[in-house]
């Protein structure tokens, strides 16, 4: 279906550990992700997907592991070079500014762009007036691009669920990154909305090429959008491949089919 | 501004593309077209419009476009889709606009019937529906798309984007710049124009050709009628195949020389409608009712010192508003100033929400709108108009003059039309613009019109003691009850709908003893209604199945019923028994037409069982119905409907 070439190895995840006191949240786990590609991670509920994409992005600092990122390691990685590196994320549960609206809200994505200084800022006709007439001209392209140009000046608290789940990945689009993170697009929507979803997330990938790690609980989702996929299961690595390898995976089966559940 | 007409021949200005000619020399720089387009009105002069339909028109006669061929036009309202119209006129082709939401199964008939070899549309959606009946449709060879948005990875022979084709259109033009004005001179005003499908609320659609010189003349009588010029704005919002929206924002936009604003998506009408402030507005009257259902929410939501607010002023309005408005005398001085401190507080700002600030003047036409509801805007101070026709009429028969204003009739005929009754009751109608023919049928035409030139509207109505028509239904929908009353089930539906709570509404009682009623409740009304009285609900089929729901509508009903009884011409057909649908009636599943009419046949074929039901006393009924949804696939909701009895009243003798 889609023209875009995978690429390299653009972020390589090495032996990493992650522990909160005794409770070993990340062992030694190992992935890469391919430039371009759709990769998905997925395990049941504490299985590990949020602190890894948490690490990823710098929220957290594994104990051991290294993180090579276009070739450069990280050991730790902080949110703010984490950002700066071009990467963006969404959250599971939306953390989105709930009184200020749609537009707004995006703009925020843009603020790591933003180069006029305090001063100009503070006049903002000249230098600050011009760089913010670019970046509003970039959002109403991410606008356009995600379809919500009917709730343009919404306070982000009026909207139902599925469309603020549409906001939050339009303000990380804004950072225009490289790699996208998304944490459960799709949890708590509806067929229509996860399909809306589905068709976004494959529309960026295609589009801008832009590589995308998410973390997802509907399997049809994640079998059907996912170039390639990691399965975790309580902080351990027990499944990676493409969606039909993992699928016949006989450790995967007994973790989502086994005794326990 | 009218338009001179000096005869015929090439230079007159008879035909549209000789029209949009002679105002990019006239007034070349006044806007034309505008569009929101990432959140900023983008605007073109008429020379630039006339500029890009050129280069449009020499484009598609690279691709072999010849003069007799039909181009489909598919999608919204954008101003590259109404280009295309005119750049087909250019070549002396004619433009095929379709409905934008009927599913492939739907747009094989008319591409087919057609003759279809060109399709102009607006983006991957289309393109995906166009490809899917491509097979079915031997002659279609070339879709042209206006949005490459997803495009890329297409790779369909005869796929080209809008882009392209215009640029390689500005390459054939430079190379013969005599083309295209060689093909303007040959434009005749007899030659058909356009060619506009009918909705079907029987049988199949048919093509209805109209010429250059109908279009031209129903523009010109609306232009002179309602004194529009080129100061005009409108906002062209409805569907491009709809006559409505063909006069409006095609041919009159090109004999006034107005401007045209296209909205951003179909979302945002209600925000660039309030952004542009048309100063001319044009809405069938379910438009008319959403946006009464949504103020009602609203203020049902306001604080109460602002509800009560409303509704003081609202009584105030309905007892003077549309007399001020028509500047009839009779009105006291302390209405007139409580008129103006309402248009302070209340109408003024209602209006400004309604995006109706600036109107001049307003049209509704499409189905009969209910006396409420036209009240309703014409008190609040918004100049709205009726206005009757017909697809095959070019829309406009009759008008409403300022000032002479009758809720309950169409008006006057419009000039330069004749408006007769037939001695059947139906309304019959001889004038210049009257359709050529239907497209390759002949026998359809011969049907409609007679020897004598006399279109049969198959409305029946009746002219009042001022000659204005009284429109009272479609003819065959009219019949009798079983004891002899008169049966019009479309002036009870309208009754029913002007509550917020129903949003459609199907009465039976044709030679039967009395009138039973599907009702429609409106999703979002009672949705909130529920909301605010914590009922709990999953769903419309659920929704429209609690006991409360079924009461409230009950309400209405009676309220009509009470009203029915008013008037003792149809005091007979109150509404005895009635149930609340467990779906919403939907143009998809084939119940209504893409103009949103009640295909009645259709529905009590399809619900015969809840007919038997209402009429053989039952209180409820099990009924399983397969829905059509928005991609195609279909599924099954089924409910236990309630059968409700409604009070009916004694008739209530008027004095005099």
């Amino acid at each position: 279906m889609s023209g875009r070439k995978i690429g390299e190895v653009i972020l390589d995840l090495k032996n990493i550990s992650l522990s909160f006191g005794g409770v070993k949240a990340l062992q030694d786990i190992s992935f890469n992700v391919l430039e371009h590609e759709v990769r998905a991670i997925i395990g049941h509920n504490g299985a590990g997907k949020s602190s890894m994409l948490n690490v990823i992005n710098g929220v957290y600092r594994p104990q051991q592991g290294d993180i090579i990122l276009r070739g450069k390691h990280h050991t730790n990685m902080d949110s703010y070079g984490a950002a700066n590196a071009g990467l963006a994320r969404t959250f599971q549960n939306i953390a989105l500014f709930k009184g200020m609206s749609v537009l707004d809200n995006i703009m925020t994505g843009r603020n790591l762009k933003m180069k006029a200084n305090m001063l100009q800022q503070a006049v903002w006709f000249g230098a600050a007036q011009r760089e913010e007439l670019e970046h509003r001209a970039k959002v109403e392209e991410i606008i356009d691009f995600l379809e919500i140009q009917h709730i343009r000046k919404t306070p982000v608290g009026r909207l139902p669920y599925g469309l603020q789940k549409r906001v939050d990945l339009a303000r990380a689009l804004a950072m225009e990154p490289q790699i996208l993170l998304l944490d459960e697009p799709m949890a708590g929507m509806n067929v229509e909305e996860k399909q809306d979803m589905c068709r976004f997330i494959l529309d960026v990938n295609d589009q801008f090429g832009t590589t995308v790690v998410l973390i997802e609980h509907d399997m049809g989702v994640v079998m059907d959008i996912s170039d390639r996929v990691v399965v975790l299961d309580y902080g351990k690595k027990i499944g990676d491949g493409t969606p039909d390898e993992v699928r016949a995976n006989p450790d995967v089966i007994s973790a989502y089919l086994g005794a326990s559940h | 501004m009218a338009v001179s007409q000096s005869g015929r021949g090439p230079n007159s200005l008879d035909t549209f593309p000789r029209l949009l000619l002679n105002h990019a020399a006239t007034r070349g720089d006044r806007p034309a077209t505008r569009e929101k387009y990432l959140g900023i009105w983008q605007t073109w002069s008429w020379s630039q419009v006339a500029e890009e339909v050129r280069a449009i028109a020499c484009g598609l006669a690279e691709l072999g476009f010849k003069r007799g061929d039909n181009l489909a036009i598919v999608g919204d309202n954008r101003p590259r889709l109404y280009w295309a119209m005119c750049a087909a006129q250019m070549l002396g082709g004619v433009p095929v606009p379709m409905y934008q939401d009927a599913v492939a199964a739907e747009m094989v008939f008319v591409l087919t019937d057609g003759e279809i070899r060109f399709a102009v549309v607006e983006d991957q959606e289309q393109v995906d529906k166009l490809l899917e009946v491509k097979a079915q449709c031997a002659n279609l060879q070339h879709i042209l798309y206006d949005d490459p948005r997803g495009m890329r990875h297409y790779t369909q022979p005869g796929l080209q984007g809008l882009d392209e084709v215009i640029a390689m259109g500005r390459i054939h033009d430079k190379n013969q710049p005599d083309f295209i004005p060689g093909e303007i001179a040959k434009g005749r005003t007899e030659d058909i124009a356009v060619m506009l499908y009918t909705s079907g609320t029987t049988g199949k659609p048919k093509g209805v050709c109209q010429t250059h010189e109908t279009f031209i003349a129903a523009a010109q009588s609306g232009v002179g009628f309602d004194h529009l010029t080129d100061q005009e704005d409108i906002l062209s919002y409805l569907p491009m195949a709809w006559v409505g929206d063909h006069l409006f924002s095609y041919a009159q936009a090109m004999v006034a020389g107005f401007t045209i604003n296209c909205p951003e998506s179909g979302d945002t009408v209600m925000t660039d409608l309030r952004e542009i402030g048309p100063t001319y507005y044009f809405a069938p009257p379910r438009v008319f009712e959403n946006l009464l259902t949504t103020v009602m929410i609203r203020m049902e939501d306001a604080s109460a010192m602002k509800r009560s607010m409303f509704h003081y002023f609202m009584a105030v309005a309905k007892r003077c508003g549309s007399d001020i408005l028509d500047q009839k005398p009779g009105v006291s001085t302390m209405d007139r100033l409580l008129y103006a401190l309402g248009n302070l507080l209340i109408y003024g700002p209602l209006r400004n929400v309604l995006g109706m600030s600036r109107i001049r003047v307003a049209y509704t036409a499409g189905a009969a709108i209910g006396p409420d509801l036209f009240r309703f805007y014409r008190s609040i101070g918004v100049n709205l108009k009726q206005l009757y026709g017909a697809t095959e009429t070019c829309a406009a028969v009759c008008l409403q003059p300022d000032r002479e204003i009758k809720f309950d009739s169409v008006g006057k005929p419009a000039p330069g039309v004749e408006v007769r009754i037939s001695d059947g009751g139906e309304v019959l109608v001889r004038g210049k613009l009257l359709l050529k023919e239907y497209y390759k049928r002949p026998d359809a035409t011969a049907e409609v019109i007679d020897a004598e030139g006399w279109f049969h509207t198959g409305d029946a109505g009746f002219f009042d003691e001022d000659g204005r028509l009284k429109i009272i239904d479609r003819a065959k929908d009219v019949g009798k009850l079983s004891n002899g009353a008169i049966f019009a089930p479309n002036y009870i539906e309208n009754k029913l709908k002007f509550f917020p709570h129903i949003k459609e509404a199907v009465c039976f009682g044709h030679d039967r003893d009395m009138v039973c009623a599907f009702v429609n409740i409106d999703m979002g009304a009672v949705g909130n209604w529920a909301e605010r009285r914590g009922l709990p609900y999953s769903g419309y089929t659920d929704l429209a199945g609690k006991k409360e729901v079924l009461d409230l509508v009950r309400e209405c009903v009676e309220q009509v019923n009470a009203d029915l009884s008013h008037d003792a011409m149809v005091a007979e057909t109150q509404i005895h028994r009635f149930l609340v649908l467990h779906k919403e009636l939907d143009p998809d599943d084939d119940e209504l037409t893409r103009t949103r009419k009640v295909r009645r046949g259709f529905i009590s074929e399809k619900y015969a069982v809840l007919i038997d039901a209402l009429y053989s006393g039952k209180t409820s009924q099990f009924i399983e119905t397969q829905v059509k949804f928005e991609d195609g696939r279909t599924g099954k909701v089924a409910a236990d409907l309630a059968i409700l009895e409604v009070k009916t009243f004694p008739t209530m003798k008027k004095a005099a």
